[in-house]
């Protein structure tokens, strides 16, 4: 899954019937429906309603694990610290080894080295059961630099082993109105992801809906992410509020879903920063199921960038396997 | 053997807190008989300051809250101030020196008081507002809406019931409240504090100073972040200057009234303190 | 296992403490009716729930005369602040008690318990809570100064929304200073018993709120009482018709809140997963069991296919079954005698020649259900575009401009309600303007608010709840060539006495 073969730019042109620049993008764009603001976080708020329970719980949990690229972005970052972010990821809970590994880590770029040397043989294709590597690039969070920087910052991370690139849009350049600007650098970035033997990294395209603000822009940024060649497109990069929630991956999803509909092809979702607890992770379970269908609830179409949330979910998988509540000093911090 | 109480600290209330004065000033507040009550805190004009902060940022909040919800939250200030009678009763009796029966009537009127406003927070607009007939394709509607921060000098000869009657009707629309207690009578002022703290009003709603009015009261009246201000208790203070300081940034101001009926209930001070929104839409089929 | 067939999340019914048999509410306390009792069943299983009594003519006497000493004796003599403590009290009492009336009314009902909990009882105390602030506020209602209270309300309510129904009905006639005499419909009673108990609870003087059950012969002696000042009826249009005929000629004020056939329409640039959305909560909300359904879409014909395409994709994600299940969306119809009439419209439908599409699900062995269904290729003549069907049915039909939109959507009976779906804010005020219709829903349906009057135009009935207007409708102008003298007589009276 780390290897799809979407060239760059190919679906914008069969779409837009012509080049992909600014006056094509936005006539395309700005001629899908519009939101409903209330309406879509009353269905969101609805969705979050359901009640999960039992045999379905402990399935959610599960996959709510295998479905998470546990992630540290800091500026403190080091070796260590990569390190034990990845014993972590592949023991999730040390006292149960029935506990599911989680689908990948997610790094800044000059990390990748070291998660790919502490994964060792565990690094692979979640969906083999193995942990992928992920690192942001084109000079995250807030992608203020030249292209040139950030197609370097891309192809170096690829070339250190990782099998997943979380690149940032230009959301100035959105905002302006530069669809083209934004196309063309996704195009870049995806171009930048292909390996010496001819297949690709998998390209997450962050929107940052915070920045975005409206849910129209949202819609129209995911169509562009899309478009562009993403394989995934992403909610957020954590560092900017509010970022991920439920109405934005809704609206994400029934974006993918309708790509779907009219392509036939499959693309990922990940909702990024501020989901910490198992019965938020488990509502964008059920949103995903009930908007794009159960079979999106696989690594390669939906992940959580998240750091916290694995802990209380370990809490709550020991509290279904053992009846009674468990405490912090129960599961370990990485 | 009698037990020996333990008294309570009056302090201030601001935005959810109960500092004491950063003056660390105190004044002696004595029963009607003369008697040492208690050491009131006695607020500065940064003390005033900090309640003008602590009240703008709480308008977004109590104003964005449903007038449902608003209408619940003043109802159940009416619920717990019921629970607290006894404690206001004895304040009443101490500070005011009447009989139980005139101080319980007085708290009778303030818990009602609450009861009649917070059934106005989903009313007023249905009464104050309206759409109007305009000539031409256009939809047209008149909302009233909060001012923002309403600066109040309360009735100076009421414990309990002039506060409340001041305070409560700012607060329907969505308004937050600085309030400058009686200066002589500012204990249960501080109480009826505790039970905003305790019930769901949330911080910075209602801010309550005591102190000295005339010290107080020229800040607040000239402070340009303060939207209104209502003289109710002003009577005895030089209150033609503070309506002059208050016409610089033009402030919605009440005069101030005297005698028992003082703020009585009634719509008006509700739509004192808001502001009219015309909105206009085009109407158009084809 | 897949995912999407969540594990039974049943909400507990620990939480109900049924009695085996209700009396009538009369005069304060339970006793019993001197018709037959009936039982109330569960329409989800069938089972038994509880023995109701049966009002029958001198149950309704004794109800009227309870209500009257009582408006004579205390209500109509107490301050409206005092009226209005009551009323808060009963609106708490709502909230404590809310998870319990849920339970129970999704029990009796079969209505999904997110409804029931998420919507009718929120609702209803919202409802009380609302008048509550009115009683002591009478003179900013807009009848003048002092306007006075009708006296005795009779009040028949239908078993759609039973406690719902009940708390629009009850708290603005209280509100207001009138008493009242309310019968629940036959099959759904269960809800305002329980909420005969809250209102000992709340301590109310005895005879205020008396509530009589039993069937159509109840209501019809009911409102046809001699000293009844006011009925207030929501149900269909044929029971309001006879009610219409049978005030005639008496000084009983009348609001009605009938039938529907609402109009949905959808314009090619609404904001297109919202309007599925709205489709789907207006026509499949409580089974479709709303005056108000939107049981007509009328769609721009340029996007008819993607609409139907995407209305059936989403209509297979709904749930049907046990109403007390949290994750249910179709609960149960309420009657095998609804569930008859569902069947034969809908079979009508098809025989005219309109094309039937119904959700893939599950139908449980017993109690009485109805899957989702949508009829395309339907004319304006069809009978199942004409007449309410009352059931999870919807009805599409197409239009290609604004006016032919406002044109079909107006060519009906009935004027309840009616949505429009379109991002452009001008269209949807002029749309808006042109339908006859009670309620306009711009981009959203199917929603309530104590605060917002509700009713309908044409043979939808007369009269609004909610808001202002509820309670103006419980009220009367003061009449000055009566209430003047006296009252300045009191006043004199009163000055003398204290001098």
């Amino acid at each position: 899954m780390t290897g799809t073969q979407i060239v760059p730019g190919e679906r914008a042109i069969a779409l837009l019937g012509g080049e992909a620049n600014d006056a094509n993008l936005r006539r395309y764009l700005h001629g899908i429906p519009g939101v409903d603001a209330v309406g879509l976080e009353q269905r969101a708020a609805g969705l979050g309603t359901r009640s999960i329970k039992t045999t379905s719980k402990a399935w959610a949990l599960d996959r709510i694990i295998g479905l998470i690229d546990l992630t540290t972005l800091e500026g403190a970052d080091t070796p260590g610290k990569v390190r034990s972010l990845v014993a972590k990821a592949v023991t999730p809970d040390a006292a149960d080894p029935s506990c599911p590994r989680v689908a990948a880590v997610c790094v800044y770029g000059d990390m990748v080295p070291h998660a790919v040397q502490a994964l060792g043989t565990a690094h692979g294709d979640p969906d083999q059961g193995k942990i992928a590597v992920a690192a942001v690039a084109t000079a995250f969070p807030s992608g203020r630099s030249s292209r040139s920087i950030k197609l370097e910052d891309t192809a170096d991370a690829v070339a250190a082993g990782a099998d997943e690139i979380d690149m940032v849009i230009d959301r100035g350049a959105f905002l302006a109105g530069r669809y083209g600007q934004v196309y063309d650098e996704i195009v870049a970035v995806k171009e930048a992801c292909r390996r010496a033997d001819g297949t690709y990294a998998h390209l997450k395209v962050i929107l940052e809906t915070g920045e975005l603000n409206t849910y129209d822009n949202v819609r129209r940024a995911s169509w562009l992410g899309i478009l562009a060649g993403g394989d995934f497109i992403k909610t957020s990069t954590g560092k900017v509020a509010p970022a991920a929630t439920l109405p934005v991956t809704l609206l994400m999803l029934e974006v993918v879903r309708d790509w779907h509909r009219l392509s036939g092809e499959k693309v990922g979702v990940k909702p990024a920063g501020g989901i910490r607890a198992s019965k938020d992770a488990i509502k964008y379970l059920v949103t995903v199921a009930e908007t794009a269908g159960e079979e999106w609830l696989t690594p390669h179409l939906f992940r959580f960038g998240a750091s916290s949330l694995l802990n209380d979910v370990l809490l709550q998988r020991q509290k279904m396997t053992t009846g009674h509540y468990s405490g912090p000093d129960y599961v370990t911090i990485d | 053997m009698t037990r020996l109480a333990v008294p309570k600290t009056y302090k201030l209330y601001i935005g959810g807190a109960f500092p004491r004065s950063e003056s660390g000033r105190t004044y002696e507040i004595v029963s009607a008989k003369g008697a040492f009550l208690a050491n009131a805190a006695k607020a500065s004009r940064k003390d005033a300051r900090d309640a003008v902060v602590a009240a703008r940022s709480a308008v977004g909040g109590w104003s964005g809250a449903t007038a449902y919800n608003r209408g619940q939250v003043l109802y159940r200030i009416a619920e717990l101030l019921e629970g607290r009678r006894a404690q206001f009763v004895a304040e009443i009796v101490d500070a005011e020196g009447v009989s139980a029966a005139v101080a319980n009537a007085q708290v009778d009127t303030a818990i009602d008081r609450w009861v009649w406003y917070a059934g106005w927070t989903d009313k007023y607009a249905q009464v104050a507002g309206n759409a109007n007939p305009v000539s031409g394709p256009y939809f047209n509607i008149s909302v009233p809406e909060p001012t923002g921060v309403v600066a109040i000098i309360a009735p100076q000869d009421s414990s309990l019931l002039g506060l409340v009657s001041a305070v409560a009707p700012a607060l329907v629309a969505g308004n937050t409240v600085v309030v400058v207690a009686s200066e002589k009578l500012p204990l249960s002022a501080i109480s009826l504090s505790e039970v905003l703290a305790t019930s769901d009003v949330p911080k910075g709603v209602v801010n309550v100073l005591t102190g000295s009015p005339a010290e107080i009261a020229p800040w607040l009246a000239s402070h340009q972040d303060v939207n209104a201000l209502d003289l109710v208790g002003a009577g005895d203070l030089d209150w033609i200057d503070l309506q002059i300081a208050a016409a610089d940034t033009l402030k919605r101001v009440l005069p101030p009234e005297n005698g028992p009926d003082a703020a009585a209930p009634s719509l008006d001070r509700i739509t004192a303190f808001v502001e009219t929104k015309t909105v206009w839409h085009t109407k158009g089929l084809i | 296992m897949s995912f999407l067939e969540y594990a039974p999340a049943p909400e507990s019914q620990a939480i109900l403490n049924l009695r085996d048999s209700y009396g009538l509410f009369i005069d304060g306390e339970f006793r019993e009716g001197h018709g037959t009792p009936f039982a109330s069943i569960s329409p989800a299983t069938e089972k038994h729930i509880a023995t109701i009594a049966h009002a029958d003519a001198s149950d309704v006497d004794a109800a009227v005369a309870a209500a009257r000493r009582a408006y004579d004796r205390t209500w109509s003599r107490m301050s409206g602040a005092d009226r209005g403590k009551c009323l808060f009290r009963i609106a708490r009492l709502v909230q404590e008690r809310s998870r319990e009336l849920a339970v129970a009314e999704s029990l009796d009902n079969g209505k999904p318990i997110k409804e029931s909990r998420d919507v009718d009882v929120p609702l209803v105390a919202a409802w009380f809570f609302y008048y509550a602030g009115w009683a002591d506020k009478l003179d900013h209602v807009g009848l003048g100064a002092a306007p006075a209270p009708l006296g005795v309300a009779a009040q028949v309510i239908p078993w759609n929304f039973p406690l719902l129904m009940l708390a629009w009905k009850i708290a603005p006639a209280l509100a207001a200073g009138n008493t009242v005499v309310l019968k629940p419909a036959e099959t759904t009673s269960l809800t305002a018993l329980l909420f005969a108990e809250i209102v000992q609870q709340a301590d109310l003087p005895p005879g205020v709120v008396n509530i009589i059950t039993g069937a159509g012969e109840t209501g019809a002696a009911l409102v046809g009482h001699g000293d009844v000042d006011k009925v207030a009826f929501t149900g269909s249009t044929s029971v309001g018709r006879a009610i219409a005929r049978s005030v005639a000629g008496t000084n009983k004020k009348l609001t009605l809140e009938l039938g529907g056939k609402a109009a949905n329409i959808v314009f090619d640039d609404a904001p297109i997963d919202q309007a599925i959305e709205g489709i789907v909560n207006g026509i499949f909300f409580n089974q479709g069991h709303v005056c108000c359904a939107g049981s007509r879409l009328l769609v721009q014909e340029s996007i008819h296919d993607e609409v139907i395409d995407r209305l059936k994709t989403r209509l297979s994600t709904l749930r049907l079954g046990d109403p007390l299940d949290k994750n249910t969306d179709i609960g149960a119809i309420n009657s095998a005698e609804q569930l008859q009439r569902i069947r034969e419209l809908s079979d009508v439908g098809e025989a005219e020649g309109a094309e039937r599409w119904t959700a893939a699900c599950t139908i449980p062995e017993n109690g009485f259900w109805y899957a989702p269904t949508i009829f395309t290729n339907v004319s304006t003549s069809h009978r199942i575009a004409r007449e309410e069907i009352f059931g999870p049915v919807l009805s599409v039909l197409t239009f290609r401009t604004p006016t032919e939109a406002i044109a079909k959507a107006n060519n009906t009976p009935y004027g309840l309600s009616a949505g429009i779906w379109t991002d452009k804010g001008s269209r949807i005020l002029a749309v808006a303007d042109k339908l006859r219709a009670g309620v306009v829903w711009a981009n959203t349906f199917n929603r309530f608010d104590p605060s917002s009057p509700f009713g309908g135009y044409k043979e939808s009935g007369y009269g609004r709840e909610g808001g202002r207007h509820g309670i103006a409708a419980y009220l009367k102008t003061a009449a000055p060539t009566v209430a003047l003298p006296s009252a300045t007589a009191r006043k004199t009276v009163s000055k003398g006495a204290t001098k």
